[in-house]
């Protein structure tokens, strides 16, 4: 089975400071795979440099065409939805807003109608808050909005960076258990980058782990989360 | 009373033009989140242009739409030529841009059409309105066309997805290249459509004042005070600033001893920093809800 996604070699830069040095990981189609790693390990990086939003080296490859040189709004027209840390909310726009915008590169507008509506049945608190602006949602309901805005675009792949920070133990609960359908129901490949490392190795099927710009473990997620030292430093136990 | 009444209507006459001035200030503020001091020498340009064109023989509303075609592409090749590549410099290289391009474009007019006072004609005539000796149809028109206008840019921005896409790119650049529109592109349209609405405010504009390269450096500074005014992101705030700025600015010349015609535009002006520092969004500027 060939990966969807193939990283090789990746290296990313922040002016002189070097941030990834050569990670090499693969997303099957339909996988559910989480990133972990602490503070300043390369995890944001990883995922801005996928999408091309920092300078990198290496080779990303996506359903095996390269995405190097393709400016970020092309590779998120590929398919791949990227829901950036702090979620990048339109906050002057309204709830419905921000889900058409999830939607701004598809033509078919029934498809998009239908869509949000979908999207109501995911978060029904949206539904509520429709026509609010989107800066005075909550923390989670933005969280929320974040994720329907990416999957408005009815992504083949998601990445997502840390989706629970910030929000109650509660509403990360809600939140991951929606990806989780939404990886089965919907065949998204997700590709999540998580400090609450206990949650993801329970929602996902593989995991790396990461540290200062390297892969240093990877396995299916039940052999991670039984891993001694993955146990002592991300798990706490 | 009929006097106040008079000073309002005429106040509103000479508001269309600020407010015409302002809609493309606004404009271009949405893209760029910069004034744009040449916008004005833009609009002058386009307004020459358009004499040209009547002057080979051109009629005038074919010399109308080729000036907006012309200016459309002008904006964007301006964006695309010299501020693309200074999209990621400091503020002040953006300003001393706009600067040279004031002072290259309000030259090059002067140097091809001379600094001699021209004539401009106005597609609506110029009897009164409606019997109104203040009113003229051309003014008539003016308010008209700018009412007009703004429709236009409400339904653009509110309901096309051109619109949508542009307002994002404006409020978060990063955010919006996230869900896969080329902001960049939607930086260079604003530009188009800034250039175009100033060669419409330039058309309009030029009967009343007269067609010459300096044309327009009393207006945009009107243009920009009723902008600010009417709170920089609004379309309808720019409109009525424009309305309101050109009352105001009519009835204190009237009604305060002393001030006449010389001191309109400094109590203007003041009465402007006064709104700002009492409602610092403008009057329809949307105050950014935040939470903290």
């Amino acid at each position: 089975m060939t990966a969807m996604l193939n990283v090789k070699d990746l290296r990313a830069y922040y002016g002189q400071v070097q941030a990834l040095h050569g990670l090499e990981f693969a997303l099957n189609e339909g996988s559910l795979t989480t990133l972990l790693g602490a503070n300043g390990a390369g995890k944001t990086t990883t995922l801005r440099a996928i999408c091309n939003m920092v300078r990198s080296t290496g080779a990303i490859e996506f359903d095996g065409a390269p995405l190097t040189g393709r400016s970020t709004e092309n590779i998120v027209r590929l398919g791949i939805a990227h829901v950036p840390q702090g979620r990048g909310t339109f906050t002057t726009m309204t709830v419905e807003e921000n889900l058409q915008l999830g939607a701004i590169t598809r033509s078919d507008k029934a498809g998009v109608i239908s869509d949000i509506e979908r999207m109501y049945d995911h978060f029904p608190v949206l539904k509520e808050r429709h026509t609010q602006q989107a800066g005075t949602l909550s923390g989670g309901e933005q969280q929320m909005l974040a994720v329907a805005r990416a999957l408005m675009l009815r992504p083949r792949l998601m990445l997502l960076d840390e989706p629970s920070f910030g929000l109650a133990p509660l509403i990360v609960r809600d939140l991951f258990k929606i990806l989780g359908k939404i990886n089965r129901e919907d065949k998204v490949t997700i590709l999540v980058v998580e400090q609450n490392a206990q949650l993801a190795l329970e929602l996902a099927d593989k995991a790396y782990v990461i540290e200062t710009g390297r892969i240093v473990m990877s396995g299916s997620a039940a052999e991670i989360a039984n891993n001694e030292d993955v146990r002592k430093s991300y798990l706490g136990y | 009373m009929e006097l106040f009444t008079n000073q309002v209507l005429a106040g509103i006459a000479t508001g269309a033009i600020y407010a015409c001035m302002a809609l493309a200030v606004v404009m271009i503020y949405q893209a760029i989140d910069h004034l744009n001091f040449a916008q004005g020498e833009m609009a002058m340009f386009s307004t020459f242009v358009c004499w040209q064109l009547m002057q080979w023989g051109v009629p005038y509303w074919g010399a109308f739409l080729i000036t907006l075609v012309f200016s459309f592409a002008g904006g964007i090749a301006i964006e695309r030529l010299l501020f693309k590549p200074l999209a990621k410099a400091p503020i002040l290289t953006n300003v001393a841009g706009f600067i040279a391009l004031y002072a290259i474009i309000n030259s090059v007019a002067g140097l091809i059409w001379d600094f001699t006072i021209k004539q401009f004609p106005t597609p609506f005539g110029s009897s009164p309105f409606l019997g109104s000796q203040l009113i003229s149809t051309h003014q008539a028109g003016m308010i008209g066309v700018t009412l007009l206008l703004l429709m236009l840019l409400f339904f653009f921005f509110r309901f096309t997805r051109m619109g949508l896409a542009m307002r994002a790119a404006a409020s978060l650049p990063e955010s919006a290249r996230l869900v896969g529109i080329n902001t960049s592109w939607m930086i260079a349209l604003g530009w188009g459509m800034a250039a175009a609405i100033g060669a419409i405010a330039g058309m309009l504009i030029a009967p009343v004042v007269f067609l010459e390269p300096n044309m327009m450096l009393g207006v945009l500074i009107y243009g920009f005070a009723a902008a600010v005014l009417g709170g920089l992101t609004s379309p309808l705030g720019a409109v009525v600033g424009g309305f309101l700025v050109g009352v105001f600015e009519n009835l204190v010349g009237t009604y305060i001893p002393g001030v006449g015609n010389e001191l309109k535009l400094p109590i203007a002006l003041a009465l402007i920093v006064t709104v700002l520092v009492v409602k610092p969004a403008g009057l329809f500027g949307r105050p950014i809800v935040k939470r903290v």
